[in-house]
């Protein structure tokens, strides 16, 4: 196993990061949207691509596409190779102790459900109880809603605050002797909440229960060690890390993988079939049945390569700064609501102007050349608690600039004028 | 013409900030429930039928504002019309918003309609527009369903 990839070397984490060269690497930033440069500020629904990436797919497809596993020839050879090269980078970058324990996905929807459903397959029974937050995504309530409607076991929601802040003495109380399993999104997509994840994970495993972390907003901005962390499952994609769509990956430690039952059967997943009996593979081929998306694996390593080349302390110090600096222009827009004010938070800015709904805010942007999400975020629980039937989010990347915000801002108050 | 083009016109935002006929009919003869679950937008229109001729329409709830445009104009024209002209007249601004963005389109024939053709350069807002008439729809043939823009 290669651990030498994972440090970055100290110049890269000394240097502050060059916003000008990256955008200068994502194709898709250098175009106009109605006549206007397009300001993309969507990036916790999906992030651009840096060419490297686009290179890599291209690469792949033109030079060494082939079914991985179980061919002896060189196309099949070098398939293997890069797929399994890009396993054990995904585990570096997440500091997983064991490639093996990383299992290649869709995305976090699908990396979700395969834990809920094979985890529920060997561990939860009628009467038991599920934990999650009130600020879960749709893709970490429904998996589990459908697995507990099925064995019989009890959704239980941990409440928030109005900041959109986890209740942590609440969250203690309902973790009881019948709680199975936690799960916990690592940074909300529609509030821009950090969770105190470790926090979590210690007080769950005091009484010996696995947590699930929904890292699909926290892999491409902070750096993640799932063994620091000690979360059980860690579940991520590969598209809003600047890598391509339809691939994903879930960590699992061992000893919860080694007893959960398949998630689906097919080739691959097996080590012999017969018409009576089929003994299942080893880690992880034993959950990736089927060809597997392998350009889009090698992407997500390109990915990883890029993200690693720049390095997370000047990620996370350059996403702050943006962050910090979105949130007090925004503030102080009259009429402008923020939705999640925790004082812990990321670089997602969620927010409601006063008698201006949301889809009309995010077109006119979009007259201005700028790509914010609006809607309900696939979190209508989260839109029911602050009485909003929708948002606007802007939320920010590695290419983003101070200038992309103050273009973001005097295009809310051309809002304003229209709807003065 | 190119003051129509634009979404967010005059007459648009008037609707929006003073929407006509909003409002229940307390003895309707039909009504229909109608969600946009991309927007959030939900709207209940209420029908007055006399014979086949609508001699009230309202509607209530909340949306965004092409949506509430579209069901404040929309009741103002249905008022006196036959169910006929209501399925004709839904046909007309359907394919207007539906249109190319670039296509011409009759001024003089759609009236106030006219002003939705901007929702031609997005898309993704055509179904805020229609919700109003396909609850409008839904009501006139099913009294008290629910219908969605899906």
């Amino acid at each position: 196993m290669n651990h030498d990839i994972r440090k970055n070397p100290p110049s890269a984490a000394a240097r502050p990061l060059d916003p000008a060269r990256i955008r200068g690497e994502f194709p898709a930033l250098h175009q106009t949207i109605r006549g206007k440069p397009l300001v993309y500020v969507d990036n916790a629904a999906t992030t651009q691509k840096p060419q490297t990436v686009i290179d890599a797919l291209v690469h792949y497809y033109t030079y060494d596409n082939s079914n991985v596993h179980r061919g002896v020839h060189t196309l099949a050879t070098r398939a293997t190779e890069a797929y399994e090269g890009a396993r054990r980078k995904v585990a570096s970058f997440i500091n997983a102790g064991d490639p093996a324990e990383i299992v290649f996905v869709r995305g976090t929807t699908e990396g979700i459900n395969l834990v809920a459903r094979s985890f529920t397959g060997c561990c939860i029974e009628s009467g038991d109880e599920v934990l999650i937050s009130a600020m879960e995504h749709h893709s970490n309530i429904v998996p589990w809603q459908i697995l507990c409607n099925e064995s019989g076991a009890k959704l239980r929601v941990i409440p928030m605050n109005e900041r959109g802040e986890i209740l942590l003495d609440e969250y203690e109380k309902l973790l009881t002797p019948k709680t199975r399993i936690v799960g916990v999104v690592h940074i909300s997509n529609s509030l821009g909440t950090v969770n105190p994840v470790k926090e979590i994970v210690e007080r769950a495993h005091a009484r010996h229960i696995p947590v699930l972390v929904d890292g699909a907003q926290s892999a491409p901005h902070v750096a993640v060690d799932v063994q620091a962390l000690g979360c059980d499952f860690f579940v991520f994609s590969g598209h809003k890390m600047y890598g391509p769509m339809g691939i994903g990956a879930v960590y699992g430690k061992r000893e919860f993988l080694e007893r959960m039952p398949p998630y689906q059967g097919g080739g691959d997943m097996i080590a012999s079939v017969t018409f009576e009996k089929t003994t299942y593979n080893t880690l992880p081929y034993k959950f990736e049945a089927g060809t597997p998306h392998v350009a889009g694996v090698v992407g997500l390593g390109a990915a990883i390569d890029y993200i690693r080349g720049i390095g997370f302390p000047a990620i996370e110090a350059h996403e702050r700064g943006i962050a910090s600096y979105a949130v007090g222009r925004l503030s102080a827009i009259p009429g402008l609501r923020l939705i999640g004010t925790a004082k812990e938070r990321a670089s997602v800015v969620s927010f409601v102007l006063d008698g201006i709904h949301p889809h009309d805010v995010g077109t006119i942007l979009d007259r201005e050349g700028i790509a914010v999400r609006t809607g309900h975020h696939c979190t209508q629980p989260v839109m029911d608690f602050f009485g909003v039937p929708a948002t606007s989010r802007a939320s920010f990347g590695i290419y983003n600039t101070r200038e992309d915000v103050d273009a973001l801002v005097a295009a809310l108050y051309k809002v304003k004028e229209v709807f003065a | 013409m190119d003051d129509l083009r634009d979404l967010y016109q005059e007459v648009l935002l008037d609707h929006h900030k003073h929407p006509r006929n909003r409002g229940k009919i307390e003895n309707a003869s039909h009504r229909a429930e109608g969600y946009n679950p991309l927007c959030g937008d939900k709207v209940t229109i209420y029908l007055l039928l006399r014979g086949d001729v609508i001699e009230n329409v309202t509607f209530e709830g909340t949306g965004c504002a092409i949506c509430t445009a579209s069901c404040s104009v929309m009741t103002e024209i249905l008022k006196g019309k036959t169910e006929a002209d209501a399925e004709r007249i839904f046909g007309e601004f359907h394919d207007l918003v539906t249109s190319d963005p670039d296509s011409e389109f009759d001024a003089s024939k759609l009236g106030k309609l006219a002003v939705f053709a901007g929702v031609r350069e997005f898309p993704m807002r055509i179904k805020c527009a229609t919700l109003a008439w396909h609850t409008m729809k839904a009501a006139l043939k099913t009294p008290g369903g629910t219908v969605t823009t899906e």
